[in-house]
């Protein structure tokens, strides 16, 4: 029966979970005082998404839940996120950086 | 209910054997289901929210990156670290506390969502006594804004990262233009912390304000295994606050802690 179909996950689990997010933030601090050059912010970034994916599939239940529109939704803000971020990063990468202030007699043209 | 009828067409049904179950809803099931999956919306609406922040953060973070490690290296390592610890506490006593509701164990479960609210507390308060350090060291972007001179100097020590060579040193000219600039873009990287840890402490502060609730629920006697939804979505919200931090830490805190560097 559907009726009774929510998953009760184990204490065990629980605990386990909590304490990989304990080592892992312990150690994302660690790590950041080692000099590994530009893969700093990649390992830094790396166990955030490593840590956020275990709370999103065990603690929020995403990994048992029948609905399928649940992972959808997921899925679909993540994929909108990244848009966001990887398309307005590319963009201002490849652009003069700094802040580009018009200058007046810019302003006084546009008019 | 595992023993009536299979669902009929009839919209109207009335479930007087189940007094939590809405009208409208063929089983607890869907109407679970539902609710859960409305607050995933939300969430999604969210992730939207912090998205821009965080966009505006990273552009800002590429361009002026030297600014921005030199400003994230006055941030408490050992303070944020231990924050983090005790958010992702709260997550496993929120986790446990809908497990309990799960099982019927009304004592556990209002135990359990008393210490979350114990380590949300704690969470603000340690927020706030960082926010207050950041404060006795000018680093709040305002009147008396300063990190190239008295107690919260950034340059001191960081001359190499933020490329302040013997020429420019010597070049009184030159290193007023070079602090000037990092005074600016300093102020965009504190602009931009307070900004996001700002919103993420409003979020614990609503959150806190619903367990609350809960708990008050949780008291009474509400939850039961067949219908705990205001806490199971409760939850999914603060494990959202969680997600959320678990990036900002490495994000503002981590930019750059190399010895030397």
């Amino acid at each position: 029966m559907s009726e009774h179909s929510e998953h009760i996950v184990p204490a065990r689990l629980y605990v386990l979970i909590w304490a990989i997010l304990i080592v892992c933030t312990v150690l994302t601090a660690w790590v950041a005082t080692v000099d590994l050059g530009k893969f700093n912010t990649v390992v830094a970034l790396g166990i955030a998404t490593f840590k956020a994916s275990v709370v999103v599939l065990i603690f929020m239940h995403v990994k048992y839940t029948s609905e399928k529109m649940t992972k959808a939704i997921l899925m679909a803000s993540v994929f909108w996120l990244l848009l966001l971020l990887v398309l307005s990063l590319t963009d201002y990468s490849s652009r003069p950086q700094g802040l580009l202030i018009p200058s007046s007699s810019d302003l006084v043209r546009l008019v | 209910m595992s023993d009536s009828p299979a669902m009929t067409d009839t919209v109207d049904v009335v479930h007087h054997d189940r007094p939590e179950l809405r009208h409208h809803f063929a089983a607890v099931d869907q109407q679970r289901n539902a609710a859960s999956l409305g607050m995933w919306w939300f969430l999604g609406t969210e992730i939207m929210f912090f998205g821009g922040m965080f966009c505006a953060y990273l552009i800002y973070r590429r361009w002026y990156f030297p600014e921005f490690a030199a400003a994230s290296r006055t941030l408490d390592l050992k303070v944020g670290t231990f924050n983090t610890v005790v958010l992702i506490c709260s997550s496993l006593t929120v986790a446990m506390s809908v497990r309990a509701a799960q099982l019927g164990k009304r004592k556990q479960q209002v135990w359990l969502l008393f210490w979350t609210l114990v380590f949300g507390l704690s969470f603000l308060g340690i927020k706030t006594y960082e926010w207050g350090n950041k404060y006795k060291e000018h680093h709040i972007p305002t009147f008396d804004y300063n990190v190239i001179s008295g107690e919260g100097n950034i340059v001191k020590g960081n001359e190499a990262l933020l490329g302040i060579t013997d020429e420019i040193k010597n070049n009184p000219v030159k290193l007023r233009q070079r602090e000037a600039e990092i005074q600016q873009h300093t102020k965009l990287f504190y602009s931009l912390y307070f900004a996001l840890t700002g919103m993420h402490a409003i979020h614990m502060i609503v959150g806190v304000g619903i367990f609350l609730v809960i708990s008050w629920m949780a008291h009474k006697g509400r939850f039961t295994p067949e219908y705990h939804t205001p806490l199971e979505i409760a939850g999914l919200y603060w494990h959202f606050v969680d997600i959320v931090w678990i990036y900002l830490f490495p994000l503002l805190y981590l930019i750059d802690r190399r010895p030397g560097a």
